[in-house]
């Protein structure tokens, strides 16, 4: 079993901010907007090095996705950053007409997704946005799990073309990819190899995932964990190789159960292999007001949850072979 | 004297044109017996200027569109006065214009980038939107260095839509002066009159509240259509944006058709469509 260490914690977006700037660096075209959440979304550094490619569009949404839309006719590919609540649900319709039905070549960044946005609570804890960003025709979504893999996605998707949801967060979490890593959209991360339960986690929960499969690891149980850090489209193959080798599944996430990751997961095992499956995942409920260690507890996000869903899972899988 | 009668003779050519249209419009609507006709022939004066006269444009269609002249239609239900516009002009062959609305047609009910059908920048009928989006891409020209002008049309009715405000307020912000935006200013919507349904009040106050260069023209009037629409071209990058407002009558040109809001979204029938020929006549060939 692979060991993950880490030396330092950083938040997600800071990966963004990061990325941005690069992306910017290697390519003139990349341009970004922001509705009145610079300093949140980390755009700071982009805006220093690139005044004239970024748009300051206020606190007005609709707007911003309907301007980014436009950008893109003669050339330019923005990059839209406000919270995930007001970069899915606020303007579903502007980005499902004026950017995924028009083919438009836009990276709709999203900040502050999930419960770990913490004590603004629900109005702003979005857990419903993979949901909606994934049932759009030709949307690239993508959640990734730490700082440099969030950095390294939001490069590699301006060298995408297409409409792109990439969501990330709010707080400070381990570093624990490599900063050199090659990101492939739509390919999965092989995290550790094992072979009694497959645990495929996206986001934050990846972190959560690897400490579960330390402690499975002391229990007994080898569990191969797999980082799908692209929702969709979704790296079939690593999925259904994992589970023909393991024979059961938890998916984690920082969603709703429904119509999340676990959802893509569970129709494709329908389609092709049927295991016995469980969900990490918000129970079809709002949040609430608390810090993200203890919003990310009550609602069963944390790694000893993960580790009660394998238990779970690895009964029915008992149960089902006799 | 010799360029005023070259000039008569244009807009005699243009108001042929205008005239064809109209037929299309209303043999599309009649054909698969949907649509919109009451809008589309209201603004046909305006897209025959701009297409025939007013804007640089290239029909063999490139997305990108650099150095060209920009046209989004926000309000999309008013598809077919576009389509036949765009077909007249040379974007595709008119014989396609029979295929409105019908399965596997790139003339879908709205217009849509979906089908590549070659003059279409963006998909519109979900309204409000297409503002912000003319305003994007004038942003990009400006960044591009290239001097073509966006222009756009919007419903009134289209107004009571929030994002429109959004976008309003920010032009002019911005300096978004390589931007002619017109409002098709006929005073219905689907549900009655917008002065009952919701109303509209002074739009050239409000527009100049927002910092808007307001100009206002007679929709159905082709010499005054173009006269004012070469104005708002002479006043282009001069650091406001500009807001036309036109004022026409729904269903103009098919008597039985003009001034009711009834007509907004109703095809007519067999016995109404002959009726509707028989008033627009002129010398050019039908799809």
């Amino acid at each position: 079993m692979k060991k993950y260490t880490y030396t330092e914690s950083k938040d997600t977006r800071s990966g963004f901010g990061a990325g941005l700037v690069e992306a910017g660096r290697r390519n003139e075209n990349v341009v970004a907007l922001c509705a009145d959440l610079v300093g949140s979304l980390k755009m700071g550094d982009f805006i220093k090095e690139f005044p004239e490619r970024f748009v300051q569009v206020g606190i007005a949404e609709a707007n911003m996705m309907g301007i980014a839309a436009g950008m893109t006719i003669g050339g330019k590919i923005p990059f839209t950053g406000t919270f995930a609540n007001f970069s899915t649900g606020r303007v579903y319709d502007q980005i499902r007409q004026s950017i995924a039905y028009s083919d438009k070549n836009v990276k709709i960044c999203a900040s502050h997704a999930g419960l770990t946005l913490g004590e603004d609570g629900a109005t702003h804890q979005i857990l419903e946005d993979l949901g909606m960003m994934k049932m759009l025709p030709g949307m690239t979504v993508i959640n990734p799990c730490d700082y440099n893999q969030t950095k390294a996605a939001t490069i590699a998707i301006a060298d995408h073309h297409g409409p792109v949801y990439l969501r990330f967060g709010r707080p400070v979490i381990p570093v624990f990819t490599p900063a050199d890593q090659e990101f492939v959209i739509g390919k999965a991360w092989m995290v550790n190899e094992g072979t009694d339960v497959s645990i495929i986690a996206t986001g934050h929960l990846v972190w959560e995932a690897i400490k579960a499969g330390e402690k499975l690891a002391e229990m007994g149980i080898s569990a191969e964990i797999i980082n799908i850090h692209t929702i969709k489209p979704l790296d079939e193959e690593a999925i259904l190789k994992s589970v023909a080798k393991t024979g059961c599944v938890v998916s984690a996430e920082e969603h709703n159960r429904l119509g999340g990751l676990g959802d893509s997961i569970a129709q494709l095992l329908i389609r092709n292999t049927p295991v016995p499956m469980e969900y990490v995942a918000v129970n079809d409920t709002f949040g609430e007001s608390g810090t993200p260690e203890q919003l990310m507890k009550k609602y069963g996000l944390d790694d000893e949850h993960i580790i009660k869903a394998v238990q779970t899972v690895m009964a029915r899988k008992k149960t089902a072979a006799q | 004297m010799q360029s005023e009668v070259k000039e008569t003779l244009q807009l005699e050519e243009l108001e042929q044109v205008a005239r064809q249209v109209r037929r299309d419009i209303v043999r599309m609507v009649h054909g698969c017996q949907s649509g919109h006709p009451g809008g589309s022939l209201g603004c046909t004066d305006f897209f025959v200027a701009l297409y025939f006269k007013v804007m640089n444009h290239n029909p063999a269609f490139n997305m990108d569109g650099v150095g060209e002249d920009l046209f989004f239609l926000s309000n999309g239900h008013i598809s077919p006065v576009w389509y036949s516009v765009l077909a007249r002009s040379g974007y595709f062959d008119v014989s396609e214009l029979k295929t409105f609305r019908k399965l596997d047609s790139r003339l879908q009910g709205h217009p849509t980038t979906h089908e590549e059908l070659p003059g279409v920048r963006i998909a519109s009928g979900s309204l409000g939107q297409g503002l912000s989006v003319a305003i994007g891409a004038a942003l990009t020209k400006k960044l591009n260095g290239d001097t073509g002008l966006v222009f756009t049309l919007h419903g009134d009715g289209e107004l009571q839509e929030g994002q429109i405000w959004e976008a309003a307020l920010f032009a002019p912000h911005n300096k978004v002066d390589n931007l002619i935006s017109t409002i098709d200013v006929n005073g219905q919507q689907i549900d009655g009159p917008t002065d009952k349904v919701l109303a509209l009040g002074n739009l050239r106050a409000k527009w100049e509240a927002f910092g808007w260069d307001v100009l206002e023209m007679n929709g159905n009037d082709l010499a005054d259509v173009i006269r004012v629409l070469e104005l708002a071209k002479a006043k282009t990058f001069k650091g406001r944006p500009i807001m036309i407002l036109m004022q026409t009558n729904m269903g103009h040109g098919v008597d039985f058709m003009m001034g009711s809001h009834k007509w907004h979204g109703v095809a007519p029938n067999d016995a109404q469509l002959e009726q509707a020929l028989a008033q627009l006549t002129c010398n050019q060939e039908d799809y």
